[in-house]
């Protein structure tokens, strides 16, 4: 069996355009006057047809829109990309197909009308439940916007998550519990809670270099924030399954669990990643950043792609390590070592072990929950 | 007759000054203005050469040129200008470049007055006979106050100064003046060219074309291209290649007589064989009694260089073998640290020699190094009466062995404007300095303190230079050993003692050294996923512990599809940068921390 069936194979498409820049983002994101959204549906539909060719008669499990604001596109773009899809590859009988959409009224008025195009999964940028939180973030949208959007979401579609944005400026364990405690009392499924993460790149990068941005909590209200949220989740039935991401049983992305689980997938659209097992040899492949690069390549009859990169076996072990022990079902050890050619360090395992960072059962390796927490201390002392 | 004249047509002489009060511009005025050098030739500092000292604006290794000066009564004089050193270290090099001269230059800034190393170099002057001709420089700041430093030189120096010339060496005005008194002011050199050779060996330097390069000053006699000539102290006999004056590049000459100073090669393979201070005289029909001799220069402050990469170290080794070629005062021999690797002890004159030395291993040879705390030699007393030299504190034997431990201890000059007495006082006394004297010239004072030279190695030149905001000079010489409550501090991190942080400290003193280099350590040393104590001890005793609590949170919020290759790729890059952390038992600290750690200004 070839390694990535172990992962699955799923499709990312990226939209690159947002209304606003948010200043914490380091996405590839652009604010536009106008788009000719003709352009890029045709766009997105030859590189369907190119990679569908590199990949003929396999079998497709989830659609990933993601941006950008994948929510701005037009609802018949969407509904002809799924089209092309599904004439492209056959598809399992409960395809997860995802949307990432802002919680704003104009977005919401065009649910319907994604879901009519085949989406049956958003994932909403709720970010804050707090308006002062929302403003600092420099999101254009209100909590009651917000929660209006969702509610709509909820109405239209089987599965519905949202992103939350913690650890924020001047925020306290306390006001994070009380707001946890409301997102966990909507009606949802899925939930990303991110912990603020200063990018270089960014309004706030620039910001925090100059000394500003003050009052971010430090790290052992950072470590305290994280543990309550795990507590806090599984209190409510919404265990964690990734590092920042809790889910009902049953509700997890299964799009993100190839990525941790190391599938395969495509990647269409400027700055979009993939994986590609082609005759038995791993590609990574990258699009062109730039939107208009992007564009005019494909337009121009070239492929939207960088040269791709051959990953080796060693390679895409450190990847797999990397990737699945984010998860709290961890890694398979035998599909490590397939791929490594060698064992794992047995006796820095032992002593990670011994710390109680990993624990090692059943043939797999997991990051206990103190583990996760210092995930990159424990990968670099597995790796090194 | 020839020779009579020639003499008297010479004048030999040096310049004192303090570092910045215009030593070196006044010298590059001289050899301009007497065209010994074209204009378009002169590059600033002509005398400077190696990159560090026109960088720092010092004088390391005694230069030397000849000049032809065409003075006011008709006569073409040889004027050879020997360029001292003017830092402390190198006080020892200053001694033996005096005794080559007649006269010294004292120049002053007019507007600062004297200086504590000016003082020290006019004094060797002094001691050497020399006669001296004070010159008021940088007349032209409108700060300049020269009768004030009139009065400074004679009060401090004691040495009359109406006859002071005021130049600036900047704007050429006063130069003339200063040439001509170096002709009427400053005596002829003494000699007979009939005698046997008698030639002092001044300085010696290693040159990448022509092999050992000896620099000598004839007293009696004449030296020729071709003579065999035996160094009497080491009893060595070469046959010369080369002879030559500097103008300061080499011209080749026929011959020297006395007086004359000039540079001989004679496939001489190291500066080692050399001694400067030697007397050389000719094979056959040489001289009797030899010069009166120098004592080498003794390293006093030491320290460990290592190589930040351990694959540098062969590199580091054939560098150091180079400059030692080239410097016979610096000392090295290889020392092997668990912290560091493998390295080398060196030995310097002092913190300069030794600030020197090292950006001279990162400049020229292109190393990155890391430098151990520097530190003195102690000397152990043992009980079975056997007296050891103690050079790096990891080699400190079992207390139980010991007697007792002497120190070095030094003189110390201080001068500063009385605003900062109170706080020079302070910190000499909590240096565990003894106060010898205190007097005032003008609004200065001029402290002398006897004061350990481990305690002035570790910082206190940089705090005397923050608490003065660099108004103070400081010079010093090595006075005597003398015993005191000395103890081996060790740093232990998680339990493991830390061989490169280990010092000798004043037992009074321990506690307070011990907390701060716990603290800082608390804070250099990255978190890691345990916690890990930090502590400071003497022998089984700690006196300081601080704890580093274990890292709580080191995880990537968001990572999906994109973010697998720049994570792989971070790791990689971390991988590499491992190699610049060293391992102590569980514990990773990193090349930075150590570097930190032992930097001495702080």
């Amino acid at each position: 069996m070839e390694d990535w069936r172990a992962g699955g194979f799923g499709l990312y498409i990226h939209w690159p355009f947002c209304q606003s820049k948010c200043p914490y983002c380091d996405f590839n994101s652009h604010v536009a006057a106008s788009i000719d959204q003709g352009r890029w549906r045709d766009a997105y539909l030859r590189e369907i047809a190119r990679l569908g060719a590199e990949t003929r008669g396999r079998v497709l499990e989830t659609v990933f829109f993601g941006g950008g604001t994948p929510s701005l596109m037009e609802p018949e773009v969407v509904g002809a990309v799924l089209e092309a899809v599904r004439a492209t590859w056959p598809m399992v009988n409960d395809p997860e197909i995802t949307l990432e959409a802002n919680p704003g009224s104009v977005e919401a008025g065009r649910f319907r009308a994604f879901r009519e195009a085949g989406v049956n999964r958003v994932s909403m940028g709720v970010q804050a439940l707090n308006d002062d939180g929302l403003r600092r973030l420099g999101r254009l949208h209100s909590v009651a916007e917000a929660r209006q959007a969702f509610d709509i979401a909820r109405n239209c579609f089987d599965r519905v998550s949202f992103d939350l944005i913690y650890a924020r400026q001047d925020q306290t364990l306390a006001d994070w519990r009380v707001e946890l405690r409301e997102a966990l009392s909507m009606a949802v499924d899925h939930l990303s809670m991110y912990q603020l993460t200063i990018e270089d790149g960014t309004a706030f990068g620039d910001r925090f270099a100059r000394g500003g941005l003050r009052g971010l909590p430090d790290e052992d209200v950072q470590a305290d924030m994280y543990d309550a949220t795990q507590e806090i989740c599984a209190a409510h039935g919404m265990p964690g399954y990734e590092i920042s991401n809790h889910a009902r049983p049953g509700a997890e992305s299964r799009h993100n669990l190839i990525y941790w689980r190391m599938g395969d997938y495509i990647g269409i659209g400027p700055g979009a990643h993939g994986r590609l097992t082609l005759d038995g040899q791993r590609w990574a492949t990258v699009a062109p950043r730039a939107p208009g690069a992007w564009l005019a390549r494909v337009e121009a009859g070239s492929d939207g792609e960088d040269p791709r990169e051959a990953i080796s076996r060693e390679e895409q072990a450190t990847e797999y390590l990397l990737m699945s022990l984010r998860l709290t079902e961890g890694m398979d050890i035998a599909r490590h070592e397939r791929l490594a050619g060698r064992p794992l360090n047995a006796a820095r395992l032992r002593h990670l072990a011994e710390e109680g960072l990993v624990t090692v059962a059943d043939g797999r390796l997991k990051a206990s929950p103190t583990g996760r927490v210092v995930l990159n201390a424990v990968l670099r002392e597995l790796l090194m | 007759m020839r020779a009579m004249t020639q003499l008297d047509q010479i004048r030999n002489f040096s310049i004192v000054a303090h570092i910045d009060h215009g030593k070196s511009t006044l010298a590059d005025r001289l050899i301009q203005m007497t065209g010994t050098v074209a204009a378009r030739d002169m590059k600033a500092q002509m005398l400077d050469s190696m990159d560090i000292e026109r960088e720092r604006g010092i004088t390391i290794k005694a230069n030397t040129v000849r000049i032809e000066y065409p003075a006011k009564d008709g006569r073409t004089y040889i004027l050879n200008l020997i360029d001292t050193p003017g830092h402390v270290d190198f006080a020892y090099e200053v001694s033996r470049s005096m005794r080559a001269v007649e006269g010294s230059l004292l120049v002053v800034d007019a507007s600062q007055g004297v200086e504590a190393q000016t003082l020290a170099n006019v004094y060797q002057a002094i001691d050497a006979g020399h006669e001296i001709v004070p010159v008021l420089n940088k007349i032209d700041l409108p700060a300049a106050d020269p009768d004030r430093v009139k009065e400074n030189i004679e009060d401090v120096i004691g040495l009359d100064a109406s006859d002071a010339i005021p130049i600036s060496a900047k704007t050429g005005l006063g130069i003339p003046d200063v040439l001509e008194a170096i002709v009427t002011r400053l005596p002829a050199p003494k000699g007979d060219r009939d005698a046997p050779l008698k030639a002092m060996l001044v300085d010696s330097w290693y040159d990448a074309y022509l092999g050992v390069v000896v620099m000598i000053r004839v007293m009696d006699g004449v030296i020729r291209k071709g003579d065999r000539v035996k160094m009497m102290q080491t009893g060595a006999v070469y046959g010369i290649d080369k002879l030559a004056v500097l103008k300061p590049q080499m011209v080749d000459i026929a011959e020297l007589g006395p007086g004359e100073i000039g540079v001989l090669t004679a496939s001489i393979k190291q500066v080692r064989d050399t001694r400067v201070g030697d007397t050389i005289t000719h094979e056959r029909k040489g001289c009797d009694t030899p010069l009166p001799g120098f004592k080498p220069a003794q390293p006093v402050v030491f320290c460990g260089l290592f190589p930040v990469d351990a694959n540098d170290f062969e590199a580091l080794r054939d560098a150091i073998e180079k400059l030692a070629l080239n410097d016979a005062s610096f000392s090295y021999e290889m020392e092997t640290s668990a912290a560091l690797g493998f390295g080398f002890r060196c030995g310097f004159l002092g913190l300069l020699h030794l600030e020197v030395i090292r950006d001279r291993l990162e400049r020229e040879y292109d190393l990155d190094l890391i430098t151990t705390a520097p530190s003195v030699v102690f000397k152990l007393h043992m009980k079975d009466g056997e007296v050891r030299d103690l050079h790096n504190p990891a080699d400190m034997p079992d207390l139980t062995y010991i007697d007792h431990i002497e120190e070095p201890r030094i003189k110390a000059t201080i001068m500063v404007p009385d605003d900062y007495l109170g706080d020079i006082l302070k910190l000499c006394q909590d240096r565990r300095g003894i106060q010898l004297n205190l007097t005032y010239a003008g609004s200065r004072a001029m402290v002398e303190y006897d004061l350990p030279l481990a305690e002035v190695v570790f910082d206190f030149y940089d705090r005397l230079k923050s608490v003065t905001k660099g108004y103070a000079s400081f010079d010093y010489q090595i006075s005597e050993y003398r015993e005191d409550h000395l103890v081996k501090m060790s740093i232990l991190v998680n339990e493991e003692p830390v061989d490169a942080l280990s010092m000798m400290v004043h037992r009074d003193r321990a506690e307070m050294r011990g907390r701060a280099m716990v603290e800082k350590l608390k804070e250099l040393i990255p978190r890691h996923m345990f916690k890990i104590p930090i502590q400071a001890a003497i022998g089984g005793r700690v006196i300081a512990r601080e704890t580093l609590s274990a890292m709580r949170k080191d995880v990537t919020a968001k990572c999906y599809g994109g973010d697998a290759t720049r994570k792989r790729k971070l790791l990689d890059k971390q991988k590499a940068g491992k190699k610049r952390m060293r391992q102590f038992g569980k514990v990773e600290i990193p090349q930075e921390a150590f570097i930190s750690a032992l930097k001495m200004d702080e």
